[in-house]
């Protein structure tokens, strides 16, 4: 087990080293910072100071090799734009990126599995139509298009829910959380329920496929032959049983929610990472965008890796390691 | 029933922020950077530093200089400018506002670290300062500098109490955040808001709103939607499309006026042979630059219908120009008529300069950056192929775009240029002057055009000392410039703000969104 982890480690490594390459060529490739970070009405010699002093004068491998150097010791360079430290200006956003994701998989949770599950057991009903229907809604619609609607109708024309921005937050352990006040909830429906459509959806589908899957099968007859009573039959056996690729999807999906908040987060001017990496890409604010990637590949890793752990809760069966 | 349980269950979870008549909430469509008022050159930071700092020389709304921490300015000798000081004025930590503050702001402006758009451009001008006496000093330049008041109008004005080397850290926390304005900053989220009190102090016309909150809105329709909900009651940069329907909006108030942003295209010089993406008609290799030939970029221009882009792209939230400025600012020329379309008079030109059949081109432009960019570039190609210039359009991110610009890899493609001075040498010496980075004249002449005699006259308008005389020479410069296509002028775009109805607001020229310029409508 331990040796394990420590190879999936050193594959993250790996894979992080790699990244960093593909986003420093491409950064370069894109275009150059200077010209979009200068005064328009800056002359030649106010040109050549800001390229040195965004130390762009120097050749690539250069540029990349004090990167790394500064990232092995925990300093993954200074934003352009703000001239803060990349990691200091992510980790600022982070908390609000991360409270709206949670609350989003939060509310796929508590929706899709138990309308996946109704969905599932009465698939002919009104409901069971209904549902799936709605699903396929939940997956296309894009979701700034949703969220705007969402904004035009809950905020616009009925008046019941604040248009845009984040609440009023309360700092616990030094960090400001919105999710505790009310003002910061109120702000936090429409976004999280913007971003969980998708999910919602998702889960939905995969929860109703597996029900539909396994009702059928021998051990849920047996189950029922045994005297088993309708709940324990669903609630213990089915929905273990149906988990397991729930689980995996939502530990991925939780990834892409806080990596692509990005549109959610415009739409609803959410304070959070999704909003700064989109105005980093759009000034070329390159350590900003370099640190993002990186900390969106190790949160990527991470969960991989959680989720790897949570098989074996969910199925004694799987053994990591174990067969070597 | 669902809407029974749910509705007033939603409305109490939801009385939104606190609203009192004292209170104002604008959006701002670009995010600041930093507090730090030297730090960066950008139009956001700007805006809200106005609220919070002065400058020795102010802008009014149409962009014209007006007195602020100086109460007056005058020439003593060609090369010595002298600022009278306003007396009486505060620093929001109670500190008298004395010409040692402006010479400990003008060393620093400099010496900030990193500083991705210095402010320095502004000060540079200046190679030594004398103060008389505290309300009094002299800022010497290297031989005449008629601009300096005018570059002044950036230059924000901080204590020195501040000592040396003041970090942009302190001004983001708020503690080096002491100017003389009429607001002090109480708290700055970068991408966020930003929160501001009325300083009592203030030694100016006391502005309305008590409490300001400025939020970062980028996202158009979320702006809008903002505004319509009532959660701002005043926004920036009102898209086009939204503007006849706010228009028609009992909730909402507009206001606007014409910018100082000109929208217009860039013809490759820099080739004597076929620049980039030019080619004959069939395709075949050019030897010559058809751009060079004056008859040709007459024809491309005539070929332009200025007033087709205004109504239907712009839903008329621009003007037609052939010229840098709008009516009503210094170095407009009253003479100066958008050209007239004529598609036979183009086509005819064209034959004239030895293309009777046209030639192929690449119409280049930014889709992201400037109002209805994308669409202005696609209008554009469709008026040029009716001329037989057969042009392919190709509009990009501006990201990518202005990087290969600035390389002169395009052959016809669309800019803007903010004219930030409000008077005509900016522009002249900053698009059309000939690229010369000894003089840092041509800094953005992307398109290479060199014109020595056009050189000569704006050198030579820049040495005349009295305002008058001085736009008189530039208004000479500035029709050898359009006569001769230096490049090719759209429009001029109109700024527009939208606002709670029950509001009034003077609209600016240079684009600032400023609290202190909305009111209770009488």
């Amino acid at each position: 087990m331990t040796v394990w982890i420590f190879r999936r480690l050193i594959q993250a490594v790996f894979v992080m080293l790699a990244m960093t390459v593909i986003v420093f060529v491409g950064v370069n490739v894109i275009g150059d910072p200077v010209e979009i970070l200068i005064s328009p009405d800056a002359d030649q010699a106010e040109r050549i100071r800001a390229i040195a002093a965004l130390g762009l004068d120097k050749p690539l491998w250069e540029q990349y090799l004090r990167f790394l150097w500064g990232a092995v010791r925990g300093d993954l360079g200074r934003s352009f734009v703000f001239n803060e430290p990349a990691l200091q200006l992510i980790s600022q956003r982070m908390p609000a990126t991360l409270e709206l994701a949670v609350t989003a998989v939060l509310l796929a949770v508590v929706l899709g599995i138990p309308l996946g599950l109704l969905a599932g057991l009465y698939p002919h009903s009104l409901f069971g139509r209904l549902a799936m229907a709605g699903s396929i809604l939940g997956f296309s619609l894009p979701s700034f298009w949703v969220g705007l609607m969402f904004i035009m109708i809950f905020a616009v024309q009925l008046g019941w829910l604040p248009s845009t921005g984040r609440g009023a937050t309360v700092t616990v352990f030094g960090i400001p959380w919105s999710f505790l006040t009310r003002d910061g909830l109120a702000h936090m429906a429409m976004p999280a329920f913007n971003l969980a459509l998708g999910n919602i959806a998702l889960v939905l589908r995969l929860t109703r496929s597996g029900v539909r899957e396994n009702m059928p099968m021998d051990y849920v007859r047996f189950a029922r032959a045994k005297g088993l009573s309708p709940q324990r039959v669903v609630f213990v056996h089915v929905l273990k049983n149906i988990m397991i690729p729930v689980v995996t999807v939502l530990g991925l999906q939780f990834g892409s929610t806080v990596a692509f908040a990005v549109v959610t987060e415009s739409v609803f001017a959410w304070p959070g990472m999704g909003k700064l990496i989109i105005d980093s890409i759009n000034v070329l604010d390159r350590p900003v965008i370099v640190a993002y990637l990186m900390m969106i590949v190790l949160m990527f890793v991470t969960i991989n890796l959680i989720v790897d752990l949570l098989y074996t809760v969910l199925d004694p069966r799987v053994r990591i390691g174990g067969a070597e | 029933m669902a809407r029974r349980v749910f509705a007033p269950l939603m409305a109490g979870l939801l009385a939104t922020s606190p609203v009192s008549a004292q209170s104002l909430v604008m959006a701002f469509s670009g995010s600041p950077t930093s507090a730090d008022p030297h730090y960066h050159t950008f139009s956001p930071n700007i805006a809200l530093d106005s609220h919070s700092y002065n400058t020795l020389v102010d802008m009014d709304p149409k962009s014209r200089p007006i007195a602020s921490l100086a109460e007056s300015w005058r020439l003593v000798s060609p090369d010595t400018w002298e600022f009278k000081l306003r007396p009486g004025v505060k620093f929001h930590n109670g500190d008298d506002f004395t010409a040692e503050d402006v010479v400990y702001t003008l060393a620093r402006v400099p010496t900030v670290l990193n500083s991705p758009g210095s402010f320095s451009i502004y000060t540079k001008s200046v190679v030594s300062s004398e103060v008389v006496d505290p309300h009094t000093i002299r800022l010497k330049t290297n031989g005449l500098y008629p601009l300096l008041p005018i570059d002044l109008t950036l230059v924000f004005m901080i204590p020195r109490r501040l000592g040396p080397n003041p970090l942009n850290e302190d001004f983001n926390n708020g503690r080096n955040a002491i100017g003389t304005g009429p607001y002090r900053m109480t708290s700055y989220k970068p991408g966020d808001r930003v929160e501001l009190e009325r300083f009592d102090g203030f030694w100016g016309k006391k502005p309305h709103w008590a409490n300001v909150s400025v939020r970062m809105i980028p996202n158009d329709g979320a702006r809008t939607a903002s505004l319509l909900a009532g959660d701002v009651q005043f926004i920036e940069f009102v898209p086009t499309s939204d503007v006849a329907r706010l228009g028609t909006d009992k909730r909402v108030a507009l206001s606007q006026t014409d910018s100082l942003r000109l929208v217009f295209l860039w013809l490759n010089r820099s080739h004597q042979v076929a620049p980039p993406f030019v080619t004959g008609p069939n395709g075949e290799a050019l030897t010559t630059n058809p751009l060079n030939d004056l008859r040709v970029r007459k024809a491309l221009s005539m070929a332009i219908n200025r007033n087709a882009i205004v109504e239907r792209v712009m839903e008329g939230a621009a003007i037609p120009s052939n010229q840098f400025l709008a009516p009503g600012v210094s170095g407009h020329v009253a003479d100066l008529a958008p050209v007239p379309f004529d598609i036979a008079a183009a086509r005819a030109l064209l034959a004239e300069a030895g293309y009777p059949k046209g030639f192929r081109i690449t119409l280049h432009g930014p889709n992201d950056r400037y109002v209805n960019d994308g669409k202005i570039v696609q209008a554009i190609g469709q008026m040029w192929t009716r001329i037989g210039v057969e042009t392919k359009v190709d509009a990009m991110t501006w990201t990518t775009y202005i990087s290969r610009a600035s390389k002169q890899e395009f052959s016809a493609f669309l800019l803007g240029w903010g004219i930030s001075s409000g008077e005509a040498s900016n522009p002249l010496r900053a698009l059309v002057h000939t690229y010369d980075a000894a003089s840092g004249w041509g800094s953005v002449n992307r398109g290479r055009y060199s014109n020595p005699q056009l050189d000569g006259m704006i050198k030579a308008a820049m040495a005349v000392a009295d305002d008058k005389m001085r736009e008189a020479a530039l208004i000479d410069a500035e029709r050898v410039a359009m006569e001769d296509v230096a490049l090719i002028p759209i429009h001029i775009q109109k700024n527009i703000w939208a606002m709670r109805a029950g509001l009034t607001h003077t609209p600016r020229a240079d684009e600032r969104t400023l609290a202190m310029d909305l009111i209770p409508a009488p």
